[in-house]
């Protein structure tokens, strides 16, 4: 079928009249560029944010207590009421598919005031209790020493692991924090590590290292928290999701502190499972508009070059006549018309590969060599399957884009093509 | 070599119908060399078409080399005349891409002869019409002559049985018509069975028969005492 001659053929008619031929090709060229850079950029975009997500267990929901909105069992609505450290144990005891429930506790908040005192230097930061495991919740590197651990909760030492941005401005810039002592709202707790956070990507990635961890049992008691816990961070197994458990933790929570079974404001949550989902539908959707787009884009292309095809086979009349004279059989003639299509589209396609593909090579490059790690995109790329995809596209396009032109070729009788002189 | 019995034509444009060819009896043997004659709307470019299975009779037998040529389909059609005829246009018909070696290939590429061979054979004949030397040329960089040069030996290329010549020097001067003619004399002296639709007298009186072709029947159909064209020239 791709004999040498076939080539040749093919090759001879599309170079008889080049500029054309380039002209035509450009429709696709440019619809297959656009279909893959589309596609590429929303790669980079979600590469650039899910980066952000990296590490954390997106299968969690944050969960706080507002005050009730019905009243229940005698007490009016408007009641406050605060988490105790029983409802974790409740909550893990009564709910399936739970991989952590960690209770928290928190100090200062955005823009407070100074509440941090090492010697004569000061700073308001955000201090929370915690169990070991957050950091499996909300990953953080451990820059130097180590984090909390169960013996810091069980023997409740006042020790702290300090954020980078707290350490710089607590601290001279050759200075260790490692075990020196900061004063928390009067009470010293020794510096056992520091962090850095993974960049959420979330606008806040300055306040997010300037952060103070100390063990959950130590807070409670340094601070007169008591029982009192402030908000729990949920996380589901990952079977599990946490979206479908919320509502068996909220029941466990409502029993345990006399609320209504029906007051749905009473404890208030961020599912961040949900915004996760919101975000993974949102390149869904993304990724829809680059097919969309680079699709229709490919079809006027793919339209261009059946035109141009219908032309050149007015064009050729005369040339088809003789062929048929000398022998040529009508399959041989529509053969020859579908592969020239074929081959121009396949060709033009290709080139509208490697021009896409260029360009995104030198995206990588630039984005390599600068530091982009606060840029919502990385690594913009497509799918080697997509690409086999448009090619196969490419091909199939290619021949319905022959199918009439070659039709049209073949219904042309050798004696009326020899006398359309 | 041809045989034909009883052939009727006729076009239908819209209502009315024009009735071509009215009956031709008509038979050529091998190794002739035979012109048709006639003004325009004589029918004879008609009778050449079907002669040349690019038309086909509504009445009538056509036998071509003992074959038969009836009710053909377009892939039998293309496959006959790949084998059995040879054309040779007015407007010489090259194909204006291609060079004059690839031109003369062409009917032997549609026979599935392989590269190499057919490249040989086409050479030999572009030797034989004696344009070797511009075997790699274009056809817009040969003079009309030679344009018809490469066009017989397209022809004659596939090593048909009968050449069907439509006008051959319609377009070329006195002079080229004559060394044209003297290269179809040529070919038909070594046997080859011609065919010439020609409304020159000269031309005509350059072949062996005349047939004499007016209003779709034939007028007259007789030897002539040959003229050779290198005598003109």
């Amino acid at each position: 079928m791709f004999s040498r001659d076939k080539w040749n053929e093919i090759i001879e008619s599309l170079s008889a009249n080049w500029f054309r031929t380039v002209m035509t090709s450009l429709g696709v060229l440019w619809g297959i560029f656009l279909l893959v850079i589309l596609l590429a950029a929303g790669k980079g975009m979600q590469n650039g944010i899910m980066r952000g997500f990296s590490g954390m267990a997106s299968n969690s929901m944050f969960m706080w207590t507002q005050t009730t909105s019905k009243s229940y069992k005698g007490m009016p609505k408007g009641r406050r009421y605060n988490f105790k450290i029983g409802d974790v144990q409740a909550i893990k005891d009564n709910v399936n598919g739970l991989r952590f429930v960690s209770p928290r506790n928190q100090l200062g908040g955005f823009g407070g005031n100074n509440n941090v005192i090492r010697g004569l230097k000061s700073g308001a930061f955000n201090v929370y209790g915690d169990y070991p495991e957050i950091i499996q919740q909300q990953p953080m590197d451990v820059t130097s020493g180590r984090f909390l651990n169960y013996n810091d909760i069980k023997e409740k030492r006042k020790v702290a692991i300090i954020g980078e941005g707290v350490k710089n401005s607590l601290y001279d810039y050759d200075e260790s924090a490692l075990g020196s002592y900061i004063k928390i709202n009067g009470v010293n707790f020794q510096v056992i590590g520091t962090y850095r956070k993974k960049s959420g990507g979330g606008g806040n990635s300055e306040e997010d290292q300037k952060e103070i961890y100390v063990p959950f049992t130590s807070f409670s008691q340094a601070f007169n928290m008591g029982e009192i816990v402030g908000w729990m961070a949920i996380t589901a197994k990952d079977d599990y999701s946490i979206t479908n458990l919320k509502s068996e933790i909220f029941e466990v929570i409502k029993k345990r502190h006399d609320i209504h079974p029906e007051d749905d404001r009473a404890v208030g949550n961020f599912d961040l499972y949900q915004e996760f989902n919101k975000i993974t539908g949102l390149f869904t959707a993304l990724n829809a508009v680059a097919y969309f787009v680079g699709i229709l884009v490919l079809l006027s292309g793919v339209i261009g070059i059946s035109n141009i095809m219908l032309i050149v086979v007015k064009d050729r009349t005369s040339e088809i006549g003789v062929r048929r004279a000398l022998g040529a059989t009508p399959a041989s003639i529509r053969g020859q018309i579908l592969m020239e299509s074929v081959v121009l589209t396949i060709a033009s396609g290709m080139a509208g590969i490697i021009l896409a593909s260029l360009l995104l090579w030198s995206v990588n490059r630039f984005l390599d060599a600068n530091n982009t790690s606060d840029m919502m995109f990385a690594n913009p790329s497509v799918n080697v399957v997509v690409v086999i995809i448009a090619l196969l596209v490419l091909v199939i396009s290619g021949l319905l884009a022959g199918l009439i032109p070659a039709q049209n070729a073949i219904r042309i009788k050798p004696v009326d093509a020899l006398s359309a002189e | 070599m041809i045989e034909i019995k009883d052939l009727h034509k006729s076009y239908r444009t819209g209502a009315t119908s024009l009735h071509v060819l009215k009956g031709i009896n008509f038979s050529v043997q091998e190794g002739e060399l035979v012109s048709i004659m006639g003004s325009s709307g004589s029918g004879k470019s008609t009778l050449l078409n079907i002669l040349g299975m690019l038309d086909e009779a509504d009445e009538g037998s056509y036998t071509l080399d003992g074959v038969p040529i009836k009710n053909l389909n377009e892939r039998i059609a293309a496959k006959y005349r790949n084998k059995f005829l040879g054309f040779i246009f007015q407007s010489f018909n090259l194909i204006n891409y291609k060079s004059a070696l690839d031109n003369v290939a062409l009917p032997l590429y549609y026979q599935g002869v392989s590269r190499n061979e057919r490249m040989e054979k086409s050479y030999a004949y572009l030797e034989k019409v004696g344009l070797a030397d511009w075997a790699k040329h274009l056809p817009n960089e040969l003079s009309g002559g030679q344009k018809q040069r490469v066009a017989i030996a397209r022809a004659l290329a596939s090593d048909p049985k009968v050449l069907l010549a439509d006008e051959p020097t319609g377009a070329l001067d006195t002079k080229t018509s004559y060394e044209v003619m003297d290269l179809i004399q040529g070919i038909n002296d070594e046997g080859k069975t011609i065919l010439i639709v020609t409304h020159e007298d000269d031309i005509a009186h350059m072949t062996k028969r005349i047939v004499n072709l007016k209003d779709g029947i034939i007028l007259d159909d007789s030897r002539v005492q040959q003229v050779r064209a290198i005598e003109n020239v």
